[in-house]
């Protein structure tokens, strides 16, 4: 092995910023999962009578179903009978007073960067701040609600927006879609709500923070966003969780509902715990994301940039129903040390001259195994549509993969598809390049992976591109600031 | 300005020599040229002397203004005015040539104690100096060598030369795959660059660059070593004999 590779390895696998645990008393919850714990969690949520249908049907539905292996990852299944399906510290609080809020979670989320004050936050950004299986706090609320835009927990939204919940949800992923969206329908314990009213632009970026801390519990949050005619909003949503030897399981739904002419941005920044060198503990990370342009010239647009989990098996997709609808996905996903990670998207064309635009930059290095795996399938009515693919892959240092499953079809034929990949590795030539320029070796390799992935960076509000530039250069680079 | 004392060189981790007791001198305002056969080494020694990590130096020394420089980071030669124009000139994508430009100029300008430029400055100074190489000005915002033309990527790689304005240049083959008129084209930009201040060697393996650009020095590398020094008849000889010739002589 070069100096060069070397001195790369070594710059890979930062320690974990965010690994730290919040000491609170959580509430007592039976371990396991059967339909009288499904009932308790109802119950303690206190939900009406359609939701606890909702989620047995999905329980049921769920024993049925067989756990997927299809996926190019290897790993211990969890216990499912060894979960907590519900974890709540104890102090609740209501959710309008911050004073409320338990200083210890206070304390966490002002160590992660993100302080639950409004006068303390990034201007123009809202946030609901989901800790465990709760929502803790939601800011600016009122705010929102002069503009008519309802930005809430689902656990709030259920009781305050039945009409609105019950129409959407499940209505894009049935719970019947996969093991962990049935799964995830039967016990989600919190997660976002919002609705963008007609002809209404959001008047700020709103966003949701992740937090697992409690070990044995997993996390299962649900997000539904709304966008009737005309409206836009765009969304943002952060994670992390403490340094944990077991494996812990997030299984989230994220449903987005775009009609006439609406505009959906979705934003993730993931960066759960990945586990130590050995590949020990992190946390798994199966989402199942999901929009869907109803209504003409709607748009919806996912861009990922995933950092973190032991195994991450993720496919946020568009279905472009809508005639003219757009759908785009934009990812970078980095693994490192023994991080596994099959991550892509679905643009499914349904509608007549629908667009859809795929652009994925995979960063593999240590032992790590990254896949993109997606899916353009272009139906009969969808004449006049087109889609266009580009999947790169880089490689740093040799012991690690990367991999490329596209899958194709079109059923008419003034429609097209257009697919490029390629692989490179981050050249030793490269660096040297730089360096004989005058450029320091970690800037060096900063330039080449900001290079690899700028054209899905632009695509994150600016608020957060820097953030995500950061992370990036911690997660590859240790000291390059 | 360089002065290199019976250099020997290996790939890292392997024993075959590569260049097996080198020595040149190149004082300042003065333009070499190395021509030699393929694998005699010439491009290995560009590499080496711009520290390249894949080669090890086994013996002998580099000495820079003065220096020994043998161990020292690609970078770090580079901010003593040591510049490498690239045989293949390396695709870096989403940086723009702008971008790497400014960063370079700004750390060389840094490790000198020099001032540097602000991007408004910069932008300037870029400008005035693209028509040293008959640049167009969309080149600046291209990323770095991308989808460039062979004769694009030479061009690029005197372009920078020319920005930088190091001491000393080594052009690896700066002249294979450029028609004629691209080859005046640079050429005339290495000749706008040469100054008594400076110095350049050139590394070739026809002698049609030496119409362009007249050398005070020829050396001819066979086997890791150079054989023959002299003046540019000694560039005409071997474009006549071959080099097959003149290895039948030396022996």
């Amino acid at each position: 092995m070069s100096e060069e590779t070397k001195a790369l390895e070594s710059m890979i696998g930062e320690e974990y910023k965010y690994g730290f645990t919040t000491d609170v008393e959580y509430e007592d919850f039976p371990k396991g999962l059967n339909e009288e714990i499904i009932k308790e969690l109802s119950q303690r949520k206190e939900e009406p009578e359609w939701m606890l249908e909702f989620r047995l049907k999905s329980y049921r539905a769920w024993k049925e179903m067989e756990e997927p292996e299809w996926f190019n990852a290897t790993y211990k299944k969890p216990d499912f009978e060894n979960l907590l399906y519900y974890s709540a510290p104890k102090k609740r609080p209501t959710l309008d007073s911050l004073d409320e809020v338990d200083p210890n979670i206070r304390e966490t989320y002002e160590k992660l960067g993100i302080p639950l004050e409004e006068q303390k936050m990034l201007a123009g950004v809202a946030v609901d701040a989901v800790f465990d299986s709760v929502s803790i706090f939601t800011s600016f609320k009122e705010k929102l609600a002069e503009a008519g835009v309802i930005f809430c927990s689902m656990s709030e939204a259920i009781k305050e927006h039945p009409e609105l919940v019950k129409k959407y949800i499940g209505s894009v992923v049935p719970a019947r879609d996969n093991f962990y969206a049935a799964l995830n329908s039967a016990v989600f314990s919190d997660g976002s709500f919002c609705y963008i009213p007609k002809n209404t632009k959001c008047p700020m970026e709103l966003s949701t923070y992740f937090r697992i801390n409690n070990m044995e519990s997993g996390q299962f949050e649900r997000t539904l966003i709304v966008a009737e005619e005309g409206a836009s909003v765009s969304y943002l949503e952060g994670c992390t969780a403490p340094m944990y030897d077991e494996n812990q399981l997030h299984a989230a739904v994220v449903e987005l509902v775009a009609l006439d002419r609406a505009d959906i941005k979705y934003s993730t920044i993931q960066n759960w715990y990945s586990g130590d060198e050995e590949g020990k503990g992190g946390i798994y990370n199966f989402v199942t994301k999901r929009g869907i342009c109803k209504g003409a010239h709607s748009k919806i647009s996912w861009t990922q940039l995933e950092t973190g989990s032991a195994v991450t098996l993720k496919y946020p997709s568009v279905i472009l129903q809508g005639d003219h609808s757009i759908g785009e996905f934009y990812s970078v996903a980095v693994t490192t040390k023994k991080q596994q990670a099959d991550t892509g998207t679905k643009m499914i064309h349904l509608g007549k001259n629908t667009r859809s635009t795929i652009i994925s930059k995979g960063i593999s290095a240590g032992e790590s195994n990254n896949s993109y795996r997606g899916e353009v399938k272009i139906g009969k009515k969808a004449t006049g549509s087109k889609n266009y693919s580009v999947c790169d892959s880089m490689l740093i240092g040799q012991t690690c993969g990367a991999h490329t499953f596209p899958y194709i079809s079109s059923e008419n034929a003034s429609s097209s598809v257009e697919h490029e990949a390629t692989t490179s590795r981050v050249g030793e030539e490269q660096i040297f390049y730089l360096m004989q320029r005058g450029i320091s070796e970690q800037d060096a390799i900063s330039m080449i992976i900001n290079g690899f992935v700028k054209d899905v960076l632009k695509e994150l509000p600016l608020e957060f591109a820097v953030e995500a530039n950061k992370l990036l250069d911690i997660k590859l680079e240790g000291s390059v600031g | 300005m360089l002065e290199i004392k019976n250099l020997h060189a290996v790939v890292e981790g392997e024993e075959l020599e590569i260049l097996k007791g080198v020595n040149l001198t190149v004082n300042k305002g003065e333009i070499h040229a190395i021509m030699g056969p393929n694998g005699s080494g010439k491009s290995t020694l560009s590499k080496v002397v711009s520290g390249h990590p894949e080669y090890e130096v086994t013996e002998g020394s580099i000495l820079f203004e003065g220096e020994d420089i043998t161990e020292m980071d690609a970078d770090e030669r580079a901010h003593l005015g040591l510049f490498l124009a690239f045989q293949y000139p390396v695709e870096v994508p989403g940086i723009t040539n702008k971008t790497l430009l400014r960063e370079a100029y700004n750390t060389i300008a840094r490790a000198n104690e020099r001032e540097e430029l602000d991007p408004l400055e910069f932008e300037d100074y870029l400008v005035s100096k693209l028509d040293v190489i008959e640049m167009k000005d969309e080149f600046l915002n291209r990323s770095i060598n991308t989808g460039f033309s062979g004769g694009e990527k030479k061009k690029n790689e005197i372009f920078q030369m020319a920005v930088l304005n190091p001491r000393l240049s080594f052009l690896d083959e700066t002249d294979s795959g450029l028609d004629i008129d691209a080859l005046k084209i640079v050429s005339d930009g290495v000749n706008k660059i040469a100054n008594q201040d400076n110095a350049i060697v050139m590394i070739t393996h026809y002698q049609r660059l030496l119409n362009y650009i007249k050398p005070d020095f020829v050396h001819v590398m066979m086997n890791g070593k150079i054989v023959k020094s002299g003046d540019i008849s000694l560039a005409e000889e071997l474009e006549a004999n071959g080099y097959d010739q003149m290895q039948k002589e030396l022996a």
